[in-house]
């Protein structure tokens, strides 16, 4: 008797596999893609070189003043001697360590919350969020406790833009959200009340209510009053987005299904009870991606506070561009804003992602 | 939308005559006093005239006249705090007191004068409105620019008086309106336009921008007058007088040759009484302007004359290498002209 023995398999045919077959399957599957590929590389070509050129092989690194650079390539030298400036703008050197220990002291405090094992992790949390603001304000502010005050018209460059937003995120998005379920509420007068807010100020864009903040309300306020500029901003843009994070998050509420209300009430748990522990965690975690978009949004839109004349991270490079020793750079300083915002923005939208993954419960199909 | 209109402008109106009610005469110069420094809104970044250096400090012409008036009333240049305005904020900012004074390169208009709530209390700089041209172009006047493409870095009056000039020579041209004046000198360089026009202390920082500033030159004619100066609010003269002989001071200055360098040796060995009047040498004249008698001699010691100012912030001193012109003095060619200390 024999014993069938099967052959051994072939290998795939090479064509089919490793780099070639990659290639065949995603670049030239047929002509039409061929023909694609084909201009893709060539416009590649056209641009990728000339930019690496301007950027690296050409540029010039080091030096000091203007005329160390050859002004062949870009000029990095500008960033590098304006570096302080675009991340504390004015803020007294002698005392930009209370940033940096604001930076820290914003990363270590929230690094707990993204261990695994961490018990009473919303008792923390909540700490965190109440204690951190005030701390930052002493840091940053000072003024009281033995720190000097830095007044707010010396703060800038990225470092303002980073207090504008995270203010911006950690005002809005509570009130966003009390927002989102009034108008929701069936009580008359709260659900008129939000309405009217949240389509006041979806209805203004961002620029004429800074805009105004700046130019009308000093005229209204009685003599004497002034309110500091970036307050009467950041209020603005907490007001405004808060706005934008209402209708995001009402429409993850909607799109809770009514069993889970009914079966909330059957279990004899209150408005408040059902909303917090049943309603509201299931209907923020649909909306993450939505909430982030309007971060992200947010935080981009810090840089139009340039029209009210304070200088956030975009606003102090173009101040730095006015400076007849270093005219001629614009362009060196809008790449390095261009690269900074894009860091924080990619940022944002990564952790994002890992937070959707993180509390996925299974309702994706 | 016409009566929307009127009301905004009757609103503005009220809140105008509002402000400058309270304004009263001395007002100002007590505040300043009480506070101990003077706060005075600049731009938020124009060569030459404010714009921040490495080191964060504040520098040009501009900003000089602010230090001039703090060393005029403190004795103390440094006593100066900085609000960078936009152009749509400063007048604002000015009206409701956030800001002492206005220093802030505005041309001086009867509309802003009588409508505005504010005065002007002189003219620093006579600017004008002018044209960067390609020297390849050939070109040696605006009036050889007909049929020409003109890059507009759009301003409150770039635009009117270009096409006024333009239609007054019957020349025909295309504008392209341009909000920035780094997008504008780009567009000059890369060839979109021939020629570039703005305010002229402004073509000359554009200049540098570009990669060869020497293939390129400014146009000898002027098509407006943009006198720049500071100005206060209405209805407080003691501080507008202040302002006013801040300026005057360092014109006679410079005319009577008393620079920063040599202005304390004056005020002691002088024999002209015109410099000892001005160095309050002679008479009560800072009394009259309820500044110290010294006010003269801090203004020139710590900030310097005009000719100084001018030189180290756009003139041949700095980068921008612009001739003084219209800003020589009168009995040089120029029109800058202060009435006598006496």
């Amino acid at each position: 008797m024999t014993i069938h023995t099967f052959k051994p398999d072939l290998p795939p045919p090479t064509i089919s596999i490793g780099a070639l077959g990659w290639l065949r399957a995603n670049l030239f599957s047929s002509w039409i893609n061929t023909l694609l590929t084909l201009v893709g590389l060539y416009l590649l070509w056209l641009i990728v070189p000339p930019v690496l050129e301007w950027a690296i092989f050409k540029a010039d690194w080091t030096g000091e003043t203007r005329a160390d650079c050859s002004r062949e390539g870009a000029c990095w030298v500008f960033i590098q001697t304006r570096f302080g400036q675009f991340m504390y703008g004015f803020y007294p050197t002698e005392l930009r360590w209370r940033v940096d220990a604001a930076a820290w002291l914003a990363i270590i405090g929230a690094a707990p919350l993204f261990l695994r094992q961490m018990p009473h992790k919303l008792r923390y949390g909540l700490g965190y969020l109440l204690v951190y603001p005030l701390l930052a304000y002493w840091l940053l502010h000072g003024g009281f406790l033995g720190l000097q005050t830095v007044p707010t018209s010396q703060w800038g460059g990225l470092m303002l833009t980073v207090v504008i937003a995270a203010v911006g995120i950690a005002g809005a998005l509570p009130l966003g959200i009390l927002l989102a379920l009034g108008r929701r509420s069936d009580m008359p007068a709260i659900r008129v009340l939000c309405v009217t807010f949240i389509e006041f100020w979806r209805g203004v864009p961002l620029i004429t209510v800074l805009f105004m903040s700046s130019v009308m309300l000093p005229l209204f306020l009685p003599e004497g009053m002034s309110l500091d500029k970036l307050l009467r901003a950041m209020l603005m843009v907490v007001f405004f987005e808060a706005a934008y994070i209402a209708e995001v998050v009402r429409g993850g509420l909607q799109a809770i299904p009514k069993g889970q209300y009914e079966a909330a009430a059957a279990m004899g748990l209150g408005y408040w009870r059902s909303t917090l522990l049943v309603i509201l965690p299931q209907a923020l975690k649909l909306v993450i991606p939505g909430i982030v978009n309007t971060f992200i949004a947010l935080f981009k839109d810090t840089s139009l506070v340039i029209i009210i004349g304070l200088f956030d991270f975009l606003n102090s490079i173009k101040r730095a561009t006015a400076d007849p020793a270093w005219l001629g750079m614009s362009t060196e300083g809008y790449v390095f804003a261009a690269l900074v915002y894009w860091m924080f923005c990619f940022g944002m939208s990564r952790y994002s992602m890992r937070l959707e993954r993180k509390l996925d419960t299974g309702h994706k199909h | 939308m016409i009566r929307v209109k009127s009301t905004l402008a009757a609103l503005g109106a009220a809140s105008l005559l509002g402000i400058s009610g309270l304004a009263q005469a001395g007002a100002t110069l007590d505040a300043v006093q009480k506070k101990g420094f003077v706060q005075c809104g600049i731009s938020d970044g124009l060569p030459g005239f404010s714009y921040a250096d490495a080191k964060g400090q504040y520098l040009g012409i501009d900003v000089d006249v602010c230090r001039a008036v703090a060393a005029a009333v403190f004795g103390d240049a440094s006593k100066v705090k900085y609000s960078p305005l936009t152009a749509k904020e400063r007048f604002t900012a000015l009206q409701s007191g956030e800001v002492d004074m206005l220093s802030r390169n505005t041309t001086w208009t009867s509309s802003r004068d009588a409508a505005m709530g504010l005065n002007f209390t002189g003219v620093t700089y006579y600017d004008g409105q002018g044209f960067l041209v390609n020297k390849e172009l050939g070109v040696k006047s605006a009036k050889e620019l007909d049929g020409a493409t003109v890059c507009i870095q759009a301003g409150t009056t770039t635009e009117l008086n270009l096409s006024d000039y333009f239609r007054a020579n019957n020349l025909k041209y295309t504008p392209i309106t341009y909000d920035t004046s780094d997008e504008s000198a780009k567009s000059l360089e890369s060839g979109r336009c021939d020629v570039l026009t703005s305010d002229q202390s402004q073509l000359y920082a554009q200049r540098i921008k570009l990669a060869k500033p020497d293939d390129y030159v400014v146009l000898p004619e002027v098509i407006s007058k943009e006198p720049l100066g500071p100005a206060v609010r209405q209805g407080d003269e003691e501080w507008f007088d202040i302002v006013r002989w801040t300026l005057f001071a360092m014109l006679n200055a410079e005319e009577l040759g008393i620079t920063s360098a040599n202005v304390e040796e004056k005020a002691k060995s002088t024999k002209n009484p015109d410099v000892a009047r001005l160095l309050g040498v002679e008479g009560e004249y800072g009394k009259d302007l309820k500044l110290p008698k010294d006010w003269a001699v801090q203004i020139v010691k710590q900030v310097g004359n005009y000719g100084e100012i001018f030189d180290r912030n756009v003139g041949a001193g700095s980068e921008l290498k612009i001739e003084r012109g219209l800003n020589a003095l009168w009995n040089n060619g120029g029109v800058q002209y202060a009435p006598p200390v006496r």
